[in-house]
């Protein structure tokens, strides 16, 4: 399926003078693809700021909503772009029903729903990948138990699925530590809930590949199966992981979200961009719009570019995984 | 044949096995039924009648074992909220969650079909682009925020259509109520089923459009087209028709999701269905009725996806092939 | 207190303006639904507001909260018997389904209520017999003499008997094992509206009791009545706006505003008989959720810091948006023995309270965990935030813990918090409910709602004398002392008097009741 790209990867470097690997990433067909379209451009420089922002939060914020001791109730409900009368403050986008300030929220909320997306987009990569070469690779009883496990959790949609693992988790911790652990809980709901498409892409992937001419001879000469996986399948498999990376990053976003929104995810104190939105709900008919619609939009953005950042690189990279 | 059906079904019931575990272990271990069910007054007395009364003091084997064969006749017990059976709280809400669900589908079916035809079709202009870009915001936005925005425009805004609930309703047979035969339970079905069938309806559109793509620079069109068949034909007739085996299959498959969406979608419109029922219960640790609700959602997945299989085998006849014959 | 009253004029001024041959429809809803139909199963608001339209009571709180008659056409205490209350029980009264009702029915609905496992029997403990004298006389015989008897009896609905035997229901459902009796989703009442049909969280619809006893003395202007609760506060106004409801009780603060300005709907607001405070456990040797070996709360300088730390008026002005009343003791204004010099507000002085940190020996504070209702009181989650911050400054670091009613009211009970946020209201206007319930040192029968592990032997006894003592001057004599006591003692940290708005359509003539309880009856159309 990848053969085509692959073969003129290894076509460039062949063309004397030899040029850098900076170079020939520029020349390669993803850049091309990237430059002739606005919307991927625009997709990117909206991740990228949003990355940045997220990242740099504690610098850039003019508070951390996450420290009480910051919240200035007395300038609840301060509308965008205003000093408090009562503080000197200025809020940007407004202040919520705490006196958080919705710009310091949505950049530290970010933070925690970018945190959340990834970690779980990795721990669903790393499991699923484990699983899906094991599977593969080893074949027998193991992959039909993996992939028992796998058809039985694809019969549930994921959303479901991160619902209930984070109700059981939820259950058997108590109440008083939810708020401390709700991140890690989300990153496990949601990555657990998310592991399968990866086994299942790269079993597939690995059976092809251990088929190969190359890695027969490999194993013919005596290579350690360790270093057939991880040298030879791996690098070769990781591909179709990446495409479905990015989208399950879009994915684990709008989950964490949800969840928050559903009021089972992050407390109303470390609230992510989803509880944000929770909140800011009940404001939506009393005038204080910008609760609501600043994190909204936050989301949105967020969301989309990614998507359209996973949708793009799976149609350079992998045109038949549709 | 015999041996795949074996396999499937074994399959359905391991996993009704597995989802019986998670629910009995909800109700084992998740908050004590005992003070939840009984007062602060309660002496350890009435606590340990109560937990006598439930069966908790029996060994946890017994006790999933009984669990088994209550859930495998509907009995859930009584739902520790609102002192009723479960079941009876399930069957109540189940049409709500249901003609919700299934009109959902069908404007997701429908439109996405139509949409999906006309971007196949017109690829170039820049209202099928347009569309296209859209239904990505439609798939990156979160179920409830389309939800939120909705009732902001349509019943705040404008005032047009109802923010919540299923209007009046009417009642069919022993428990059946359905909105559809009202003005205002028309009306108010408007915004949820939106809500519920956008992610469906984009996934539906893009499928058809990306089958239609493919079949249209298939042989058999170009050579249908070649003979002289006229534009509408072609496209309506041959193309169609060969993109709705794949469609058809993931609208089966995605009927099991729009249950689970709308748990969503029932939140943020108070419409008054199972999955409304299933984020009280949650909310309120109403334990028999979240572990009634996994098993039912665990079962319509299953059937679903046992009927699915079991279609495919009998479409595909490579399956049958490997099975050996009869 | 109550002396001897008879039927009054009040209930009768409507007569004459009675309307009753109209068809108009209130829908009506708000956050929560009635429990259960079974009058006498639950003590809870939501459940009490929709029987009190189905069902009678021997006397009401009215929508001024006066006592009134209700089935009850008087009551005193027995001539030469202090422990004899006798009710004159309404002629000519006809349940829904026909029958007529006698002393009978009120002595076996009081019965009902005050055994097991009815959850109304808590307020009637000091009973010790009901005794049904002739077909219109009941007398209620008590352990000790009891003046305050009759306040507990304004929501005490009564069944009829021969009904009630002929469903098996003689005895009231116990919720709490879950049972399911007929008397669950049917009732049969003397009150205003019967009910046409019920889909527990989904809707009640009520039609106009058009045979009602009291049709021509109050306005009884609606004849169907259909209540749907909803869960989410915006899209309960979000209903309000486009017209799908008419009435809101409980309307959000932060919509009071927009509803006010809104075309066609206006808000009534006034007090409600409720206070909003913090418990902590001073009691125990450790706390569980703090992360030192002792137990600060026990020092009163540190419950005097949280005083001070925790900043009423601040809370009131942006958490409440200015509907509460910032509170300084945890009576509301409508209840006997309350003070107003008591209730003065404390002016937040973070400064003096991490100075009295520091004398206690906390100056580098402590960790702790405040648990909370999100579903129970006006911005509950909201104020238990606000109190994370105001705490934050003087060093004690709170970790929330948000939850449904449910949860929390059941692990308070248990006992597990070391610091919780709670509300109280007094249906019977008066101090002894707070006493005996909250500061008494906890028992089996006193002191069942007192987390906070203070213990006073004089106070103890001080609210065993006022339940009993008959001489009112003295008995508010007690009243004053135990308040003064438990004030110095800082038991609690109260924050604010609840207030409470009603929206509705702005044709509609209906005041704010305090109880939080609408008798629709005295509902009426402009």
């Amino acid at each position: 399926m990848s053969q085509d790209v692959q073969t003129r990867d290894s076509a460039v470097p062949v063309v004397p003078p030899k040029p850098s690997k900076l170079r020939t990433f520029l020349d390669s067909d993803i850049v091309y693809s990237w430059k002739r379209q606005p919307v991927v451009i625009l997709a990117t420089l909206v991740t990228l700021t949003m990355f940045a922002a997220a990242l740099f939060a504690p610098w850039i914020a003019p508070q951390n909503p996450f420290d009480p001791r910051q919240l200035e109730l007395i300038d609840a409900f301060t509308p965008p772009m205003t000093t408090s009368d009562f503080t000197g403050n200025y809020y940007l986008l407004g202040s919520d029903s705490q006196g958080r300030d919705v710009f310091s929220a949505i950049l530290y909320g970010s933070r925690i729903s970018l945190l959340v997306g990834f970690a779980a987009v990795i721990f669903a990569l790393v499991m699923g990948t484990a699983l899906g070469l094991l599977a593969g690779f080893r074949g027998g009883w193991r992959d039909a138990l993996i992939m028992r496990i796998a058809d039985v959790q694809l019969t549930f949609p994921s959303i479901l699925m991160a619902l209930l693992i984070f109700g059981v988790i939820r259950g058997f911790l108590p109440r008083s530590m939810h708020a401390e652990v709700a991140i890690i809980v989300l990153i496990i709901a949601i990555g657990l809930s998310d592991w399968v498409q990866y086994a299942r892409a790269v079993r597939g992937a690995t059976m092809v590949e251990k088929s190969k001419e190359y890695v027969q001879a490999a194993r013919v000469i005596g290579l350690p199966a360790r270093k057939i996986l991880f040298q030879h399948i791996l690098p070769n498999v990781m591909r179709p992981v990446l495409v479905i990376g990015t989208i399950g990053l879009a994915l684990a976003i709008i989950a964490e979200a949800t969840l928050s929104f559903l009021g089972v995810g992050m407390p109303a104190t470390q609230p992510s961009l989803g509880t944000l939105i929770r909140v800011g709900q009940d404001y939506m008919f009393s005038g204080e719009w910008w609760i609501l619609l600043f994190p909204g939009m936050a989301l949105l953005m967020l969301a989309l570019s990614v998507n359209l950042l996973g949708d793009w690189l799976r149609d350079v990279l992998n045109p038949k995984l549709r | 044949m015999l041996a795949f059906l074996i396999q499937r079904v074994l399959q359905a019931i391991f996993v009704m096995f597995v989802v019986a575990l998670i629910s009995f272990s909800l109700f084992h271990y998740v908050g004590d039924p005992v003070l939840n069910m009984l007062g602060q007054e309660a002496t350890e007395a009435d606590r340990a009648a109560l937990r006598a009364q439930l069966g908790l003091d029996q060994p946890v084997v017994v006790q999933f074992w009984n669990f088994i064969v209550n859930a495998a006749q509907f009995e859930f017990g009584i739902s520790y909220r609102s002192a009723r059976p479960v079941t009876d709280l399930i069957l109540e809400r189940l049409p709500a969650t249901l003609e919700l669900a299934i009109i959902s589908a069908i404007f997701a079916v429908v439109m996405g079909i139509l949409l999906g035809i006309y971007t196949a079709l017109r690829r170039r202009s820049w209202l099928a682009n347009f569309i296209m870009t859209a239904s990505l915001i439609g798939v990156s936005l979160p179920t409830f925020l389309i939800g939120v925005l909705l009732i902001y425009i349509f019943a705040v805004e404008l005032g047009m259509l109802p923010a919540f609930g299923r209007g009046e309703t009417v009642r069919i047979g022993d428990w059946w109520t359905t909105g559809l035969l009202t003005t205002s339970g028309l009306r108010s079905l408007i915004l949820p089923a939106i809500t519920l069938g956008l992610f469906q309806l984009t996934l539906i559109m893009r499928l058809v459009r990306a089958e239609m793509l493919e079949v249209l620079s298939t042989d058999y069109i170009k050579f249908a087209r070649a003979r002289g068949l006229s534009k509408r034909v072609v496209h309506l007739r041959h193309a169609l028709k060969n993109t709705m085996i794949p469609v058809i299959t993931i609208i089966g498959l995605q009927l099991g999701t729009i249950i689970a969406f709308a748990i969503i979608t029932e939140t943020v419109f108070q419409w008054p269905g199972v999955g409304a029922l299933f984020i009280t219960a949650v909310r309120f640790v109403d334990v028999p009725v979240m572990a009634a609700y996994l098993m039912m959602i665990a079962l319509v997945f299953v059937v679903i996806n046992l009927v699915v299989d079991l279609l495919y085998y009998a479409v595909d006849p490579r399956l049958r092939a490997q099975g050996g014959g009869k | 207190m109550l002396p001897k009253k008879t039927l009054l004029a009040t209930a009768v001024i409507g007569a004459m303006l009675a309307t009753a041959a109209n068809a108009e429809t209130l829908r009506w809803t708000r956050s929560a639904d009635s429990l259960t139909m079974d009058p006498h199963s639950q003590n809870e608001g939501p459940t009490h507001s929709v029987n009190h339209q189905i069902f009678d009571t021997l006397i009401y709180q009215d929508m001024d909260v006066a006592y009134q008659p209700g089935l009850a056409t008087e009551w005193y205490v027995k001539e030469d018997e202090p422990t004899v209350w006798v009710f004159k029980i309404r002629e000519g009264v006809t349940f829904h389904e026909g029958q007529s009702l006698t002393a009978d029915d009120v002595a076996f609905s009081i019965d009902r209520a005050r055994r097991e496992p009815a959850d109304m029997r808590g307020l009637l403990t000091s009973i010790s017999e009901v005794r049904a004298v002739d077909d219109y006389t009941v007398e209620v015989e008590t352990h000790e003499p009891n003046p305050l008897l009759p306040n507990n009896f304004t929501n005490l609905f009564i069944m009829s008997r021969e009904w009630a035997e002929e469903h098996g229901v003689e005895e009231a459902q116990n919720y709490a094992a879950g049972e399911e009796t007929y008397a669950v989703r049917n009732a049969n009442g003397t009150g205003p509206f019967r009910v046409e049909s019920r889909e527990p969280d989904v809707r009640t619809v009520f039609v106009r009791n058009d045979d009602y006893w009291g049709i021509d003395h109050y306005p009884m202007e609606i004849s169907r009545l259909v209540f749907t609760p909803i869960e989410s506060a915006s899209t309960r106004v979000a209903a309000l706006l486009s017209g799908e409801v008419d009435f809101l009780q409980e309307t959000p603060v932060q919509d009071i505003e927009r509803l006010a300005n809104a075309d066609g709907i206006k808000n009534e607001q006034g007090a409600e008989n409720r206070t909003i405070f913090l418990g902590m456990d001073m009691g125990s040797a450790q706390l569980r959720t703090a992360d030192t070996d002792d137990n600060p709360f026990a020092d009163r300088r540190v419950r005097e810091a949280i005083n001070l730390a925790v900043d009423a008026t601040t809370i009131q002005r942006a958490v409440m948006r200015g509907n509460s009343q910032p509170a300084g003791m945890i009576a509301p204004p409508f209840v006997n023995g309350y003070s107003e010099e008591m209730d003065e507000v404390l002016e937040a002085d973070t400064a003096r309270a991490q100075e009295l940190m520091e004398e206690a020996g906390y100056g580098d504070g402590f960790r702790v965990t405040l648990h909370c209702p999100n579903d129970r009181y006006v911005n509950d989650e909201q104020i238990c935030q606000a109190v994370v911050s105001m705490l934050a400054r003087i060093g004690i670091t709170v970790d929330l813990v948000a939850q449904t009613r449910s949860l929390h009211f059941a692990e308070l009970a248990r006992g597990e918090y070391d610091f919780y946020l709670l509300g109280w209201g007094v249906p019977t206007m008066d101090s002894e409910y707070i006493f005996n319930y909250l500061y008494h040192t906890k028992e089996e029968n006193h002191g069942t709602w007192n987390f906070t592990g203070f213990s006073d032997e004089r106070v103890d006894e001080l609210t065993v004398a006022m339940g009993q003592e008959v001489d009112e001057e003295a008995r508010n004599e007690m009243i004053a002392e135990a308040w003064q006591i438990v004030h110095d003692e800082i038991v609690y940290i109260p924050i604010h008097h609840q207030m409470l708005t009603w929206s509705m359509r702005d044709d509609i003539d209906f005041k704010v009741q305090s109880e939080n309880t609408p008798h629709f009856k005295y509902l009426r159309f402009n």
